[in-house]
C-alpha cells in the first residue's frame, strides 16, 4: 500500500512538472536541402507564465523556430511539445486545434483590412464556434485590455502603427490562449510604444500567460531583465 | 495618445475581465464555449453569415461576377436550350405514333357501298382500334384545301382520287410483327389496290430522334464540365486575391471547412444565379419562337404547342446548375488548400 503510494506520488511529481512546462523543445534540428541546418540541436523549455525574449542576428534561425511553433513547418528531427503535446507529430487536421492554444503577434500585424476592428479581433472565437453573445463579450474585454475600446468600427487602415499592432495582440489574447508567441512585435514602433507595448505583454505573463517574443531590439531587451534565448548560427548559445 | 498601460491598469481594477487562465480555460479554447444548443446556433450563424457574406462579395465585384455568371448561363443556356428542343421534337413524335396507321387504297372499280361493308367487316377484327372511310369526295376536297392545288383541281373532269379506309390497329408500335400479318392480309384482299403501312417512317424518324438524344446528352454532358470548370476557376481567382485571408484564418486555427465554407458559397450562388439567369435566356427564346412555329404547325394543320420548362423541370435545372457551381468549387479547394502553405 504504502509503496502504490509512494508510486502516486512519484507520479504526481512528473505529471506537475509536465504540466509546468508550457512549451518545451527537445534536441530540434530544421534542416533545409537548399540550406542546410537552420537550426541545430536547440533544446530549452517554457514554464507556465513565463516570458522569455528570443533574440539573434538575423539569419540566425529566429522565424524558423517561431515557424515551428506555429506548425507552419515540421522539424527534421527532435521533439517540441506544447503544453504536453506533441507539435511535431501533430497530424494535419489536428494543426487547426493546435494554434488555437497559441495566439501569434506579427510585426506586419497580418489584420484584414477590409473588416472592422472588431471582427478582425472576433476571428479566432468565430473559427472556435463561439456564440454571438461570448464573442461580443470577450472581443469588448479584449479590446479594453489592450487600451482600444470605442474603435470597434474602425478599420484597420484608420488606425495609428501602434494602435495596429494592439488590435492585433487583441486578437492574440481574444481565445485566452495559454501561450502567446510575438515575432518582432515593436519593429515598426517607436521605443516609447514599443516599451508600452513589452508592459502589456508583461501584465499577460503576471495572469499566468508564457509568453515568448522575438526581438533584435538589444537595449529594449536589455532594460527588460527577463529571460534571453540566444540564437547563433541556428544554435542556442544562452538561455 | 494615453499611455496604454494605465488605461488598462483602471480597467483591471474596475473589472477584473482578464482572469488567470485556469485549465478550464485552455480545454475551452479547443472546444467552443457554451452548451450544445449554443454550439448548433453559432454552427448555423457561420452557415448563414458565409451564405450572405459570400453573396454580398459577388455584388461588391460586379464586374467580374457578371462576366462569370453570363459565361455560365449562356453554357447552361444552350445545355437546357437543347433539352428542350428535344423534348419539342419528342412531342411531335408522340403524336406521330398514333398515326401509325395503315392506309388501303381501293381499286377504282370498288363502289362505296362495297367499300362501307368492307370498312365494317374490318372493324369486327379485334385487333383494329379504329376504321376511318374517306370517299373520293372527302379525299378531293381535304385534297383542295391542303395541297394548295385547289383552282388546279377545279380543271379535272374525272376525280382520280381512289377510295381510302384508314385502318388504325391496336398496339401500334409495340407488336410489329403482328402489325406486318395484318398488312399481308389486307395486300391480298381484292378490293384492295395498295395497302401501306406509315410506320417505316416513324420508325425512321424516331431512330433519328434517338441519335439527337445522344448527342444532346453527350453535349449536354461536355457543357456541364464546361460550367465545373468555369465555376472552378472562378473560385480559384477568388482563393488567389484572398490568399492572405486565408493564411491568416489558418494561422488564428481556422480548420479547411471553415476556409472553405464561404468558397463554396460563392460557387453555389455563381451556379444558382446563373441556373436562374439560363432559365430566362431559354424562356425569352421559346417565347421568340412561339409565334412562328405554330404558324408553321398551323400550315400542316397541326395542333402543335410548344413545350416550355415546367416547374419540376425549372427546379431540377437550377438545382443541377447550383449543385454543379458547389462541385466545381470543392474539387479546386481540395487541391489548392492542400498545397496552400501553411498547413
Amino acid at each position: 500500500m504504502r509503496k502504490h503510494l509512494s508510486m502516486l506520488c512519484l507520479l504526481k511529481i512528473s505529471l506537475s512538472e509536465i504540466i509546468k512546462t508550457m512549451l518545451k523543445f527537445d534536441n530540434v534540428t530544421k534542416r533545409y536541402p537548399e540550406t542546410g541546418d537552420v537550426l541545430r540541436n536547440v533544446s530549452f523549455h517554457l514554464r507556465h507564465g513565463e516570458i522569455a525574449f528570443l533574440t539573434g542576428h538575423s539569419g540566425a534561425g529566429k522565424s524558423t523556430l517561431l515557424k515551428l511553433i506555429a506548425v507552419m513547418e515540421r522539424c527534421s528531427r527532435g521533439i517540441i511539445l506544447l503544453d504536453g503535446e506533441n507539435l511535431s507529430g501533430a497530424k494535419d487536421s489536428q494543426i487547426p486545434f493546435l494554434r488555437r492554444k497559441m495566439g501569434f503577434i506579427y510585426q506586419d500585424y497580418k489584420l484584414l483590412q477590409d473588416r472592422t476592428v472588431f471582427d478582425n479581433v472576433a476571428l479566432p472565437l468565430v473559427i472556435a464556434g463561439f456564440g454571438h453573445q461570448e464573442i461580443v463579450r470577450r472581443v469588448r474585454a479584449a479590446l479594453d485590455k489592450v487600451g482600444l475600446s470605442g474603435k470597434e468600427k474602425k478599420y484597420p487602415m484608420a488606425l495609428s502603427g501602434g494602435e495596429q499592432q494592439r488590435v492585433g495582440i487583441a486578437r492574440a489574447v481574444v481565445n485566452k490562449p495559454p501561450v502567446i508567441i510575438a515575432d518582432e512585435p515593436t519593429g515598426n514602433l517607436d521605443p516609447e510604444l514599443a516599451a508600452e507595448i513589452m508592459r502589456l505583454f508583461e501584465s499577460f505573463q503576471q495572469v499566468g500567460v508564457t509568453v515568448l517574443i522575438a526581438s533584435h531590439d538589444i537595449s529594449l531587451i536589455a532594460k527588460m531583465n527577463h529571460r534571453i534565448l540566444k540564437l547563433e548560427h541556428g544554435q542556442l548559445v544562452s538561455s | 495618445m494615453k499611455p496604454i498601460h494605465r488605461r488598462h491598469q483602471t480597467q483591471e481594477v474596475k473589472q477584473p475581465r482578464y482572469a488567470k487562465p485556469t485549465r478550464q480555460d485552455t480545454r475551452r479554447t479547443t472546444i467552443a464555449g457554451g452548451n450544445f444548443a449554443d454550439k448548433l446556433k453559432a454552427y448555423r450563424d457561420l452557415h448563414a453569415h458565409a451564405l450572405f457574406s459570400s453573396l454580398g462579395r459577388l455584388v461588391a465585384s460586379p464586374f467580374n461576377s457578371v462576366m462569370t455568371i453570363a459565361v455560365l448561363s449562356i453554357a447552361i443556356s444552350l445545355a437546357s436550350g437543347f433539352y428542350l428542343v428535344l423534348a419539342n421534337l419528342q412531342q411531335l413524335t408522340e403524336n406521330l405514333e398514333t398515326s401509325a396507321q395503315i392506309s388501303l387504297f381501293l381499286k377504282d372499280e370498288v363502289s362505296e357501298t362495297h367499300a362501307k361493308q368492307l370498312a365494317d367487316s374490318i372493324r369486327q377484327n379485334p385487333s383494329i382500334q379504329s376504321v376511318k372511310l374517306i370517299t373520293k369526295e372527302q379525299a378531293l376536297a381535304e385534297f383542295k384545301t391542303y395541297s394548295g392545288f385547289g383552282s388546279a383541281i377545279t380543271v379535272l373532269k374525272t376525280n382520280p382520287l381512289p377510295i381510302v379506309i384508314q385502318v388504325l390497329p391496336k398496339d401500334t408500335l409495340e407488336n410489329s410483327r403482328g402489325l406486318e400479318n395484318l398488312l399481308q392480309g389486307f395486300q391480298q384482299s381484292v378490293e384492295v389496290d395498295s395497302a401501306q403501312l406509315d410506320m417505316k417512317w416513324v420508325e425512321r424518324l424516331q431512330s433519328i430522334m434517338a441519335v439527337s438524344q445522344r448527342a444532346a446528352t453527350l453535349l449536354n454532358l461536355m457543357l456541364g464540365l464546361a460550367v465545373l470548370f468555369i465555376a472552378g476557376n472562378t473560385i480559384r481567382l477568388e482563393l488567389q486575391s484572398r490568399h492572405e485571408e486565408v493564411v491568416i484564418a489558418k494561422l488564428v486555427g481556422a480548420t479547411c471547412a471553415f476556409i472553405q465554407r464561404p468558397f463554396l458559397y460563392t460557387g453555389f450562388w455563381i451556379g444558382f444565379i446563373s441556373g436562374v439567369v439560363a432559365w430566362f435566356i431559354v424562356t425569352v427564346m421559346m417565347l421568340i419562337l412561339r409565334q412562328p412555329v405554330e404558324n408553321l404547325s398551323g400550315l400542316y394543320g397541326g395542333d402543335f404547342h410548344l413545350l416550355f420548362f415546367g416547374f419540376g423541370e425549372t427546379l431540377e435545372l437550377i438545382a443541377i446548375s447550383s449543385t454543379l457551381g458547389v462541385l466545381g468549387s470543392w474539387a479546386v479547394l481540395m487541391y489548392q488548400l492542400q498545397h496552400t502553405k501553411p498547413m
